[in-house]
């Protein structure tokens, strides 16, 4: 049986766990713990604070795992060796809170730096009212134009298979232009 | 709309960027602690601001500025007050006691006052509002932000807000490719022209940093007002090894088998 690894990153509270419970076969494997600190706390109620693990069967032969990365700085030290041997990666961003934007370019500029992996920049929750326009964020996110940057809803199924679509496309051509 | 936030999450300095890239026209709304701002822009110019109740007139603009004195400021007040600024303006041109430069050079300046003011606002609500444009009776200006970006960075002092913008000093600069930014029509300080006289994908920050003899905060100071007027972009630094891993990404070396395996991938994907 032969794996791959994506790895889906961002800041706290950004979507990373429901998009991979979005496509995954199991139920997300994540381990919650009581927030500690009073302002996570108001966000949201549960987070996880080891990586969440999903998984696509897809065929006898081959399976992608999809690693999400905790979202707390306090918990940095695991990037690394999630980023290890990883296809590509995703960086989710609340559309919804620009407080993380600056968060989340950090997160962005932390994992190319440990892998010159294909990437791609999800904007999450697209569908909520309060959600910035996608090339308002582009410019906040200061995303180079060549950087897919994608509207996404990480609760629906078809927006995060677009999602991983697209990072799949940009693999497969970077492999055709021979990494260049 | 969904331009909107808090000052605290958001800097004016962010929002000039975001709105000189994206070529806005609209009016920047600014709550702050004691009174609201209004800084219009067309394509990504600065046009118009105004600032609380100040009165922003034409006439009460050039008497700051000293263009005219106070018994012509009040009768400007009294007996003008019923035409608009550009009505004004035409008339103390046509009258010789001013020239249009004089004008626009001094209505800028107060709009480029009032934005300063903006860089000290650290908490308030902002919007932007497509659909709000400068009034009809003002003048409106044409001004590049690159400058008041700039400014507005150098104000910067959180060393912790910085290292967040430039979290690796092992990184590189190169200038974008940005349309419509010119480095000539750009002012920066000595210490700027010398870390822009150094930049090449093939510099990291740090190695910047070492030979215009700046600390850390200093040159991250530099590069993150350079970044933010969108001047220059992060890269990888050329010629610099990639990472190294011993974890394979493929379960195979075959490139085409590689190939093969990302392909089903996006099959499988597809048919979920």
């Amino acid at each position: 049986m032969q794996t791959v690894k994506m790895v889906v990153t961002g800041p706290f509270n950004a979507g990373k766990t429901e998009f991979i419970r979005s496509v995954s076969e199991i139920d997300v494997v994540s381990t919650e713990r009581k927030i500690t600190k009073a302002s996570e706390k108001a966000v949201k109620e549960a987070t996880t604070v080891a990586m969440d693990f999903g998984r696509i069967t897809v065929d006898d032969d081959l399976v992608l795992y999809l690693f999400g990365t905790p979202g707390q700085k306090r918990f940095d030290f695991m990037w690394e060796i999630l980023s290890e041997g990883m296809l590509g990666f995703i960086v989710m961003v609340d559309s919804t809170r620009p407080e993380t934007f600056r968060e989340a370019r950090s997160i962005l500029e932390t994992f190319r730096a440990y892998a010159p992996t294909p990437y791609v920049v999800a904007a999450n929750k697209q569908d909520i009212k309060d959600a910035w326009e996608l090339e308002d964020m582009r410019h906040a996110l200061r995303l180079d134009s060549k950087v897919k940057f994608l509207p996404c809803v990480a609760t629906d199924r078809d927006s995060v298979k677009s999602v991983l679509l697209e990072l799949l496309y940009s693999i497969l051509s970077e492999m055709e232009n021979g990494g260049k | 709309m969904a331009l909107r936030g808090n000052l605290r999450d958001f800097t004016i300095t962010q929002l000039l960027n975001l709105i000189n890239l994206a070529h806005k026209t609209g009016t920047l709304v600014v709550e702050g602690p004691s009174e609201t701002a209004k800084v219009s822009f067309r394509e990504g110019k600065l046009a118009y601001a105004q600032i609380g109740q100040e009165d922003n007139s034409l006439a009460a603009v050039l008497h700051k500025a000293n263009k005219l004195s106070v018994p012509q400021y009040r009768t400007l007040q009294q007996r003008a007050s019923h035409i608009s600024d550009k009505e004004l303006g035409l008339l103390l041109i046509n009258a010789g006691y001013l020239s249009q430069e004089d004008i626009l050079t001094n209505l800028q300046q107060y709009f480029t006052d009032i934005v300063q003011r903006l860089f000290t606002w650290v908490e308030g609500f902002f919007h932007f509002d497509n659909d709000l444009l400068p009034p009809e009776d003002r003048i409106s200006v044409r001004l590049d932000l690159e400058n008041l970006i700039i400014e507005g960075s150098r104000q910067l002092h959180e060393w912790e807000q910085l290292q967040d913008e430039i979290p690796s000093l092992d990184m590189a600069l190169k200038f974008t490719d940005r349309p419509g930014s010119n480095l000539r029509n750009v002012n920066l300080s000595v210490e700027e022209w010398r870390v822009v006289s150094f930049i090449n994908p093939r510099n990291s920050i740090k190695q910047i940093a070492v030979a215009t003899k700046m600390n850390d905060l200093e040159i991250r100071r530099i590069v993150y007002g350079l970044l933010q007027a969108g001047l220059v972009e992060i890269c990888r630094q050329e010629g610099a090894p990639a990472p190294s891993s011993n974890v394979r990404v493929f379960p195979t070396e075959d490139k085409e088998e590689q190939k093969s395996l990302v392909n089903r991938l996006i099959n499988r994907i597809r048919s979920l």
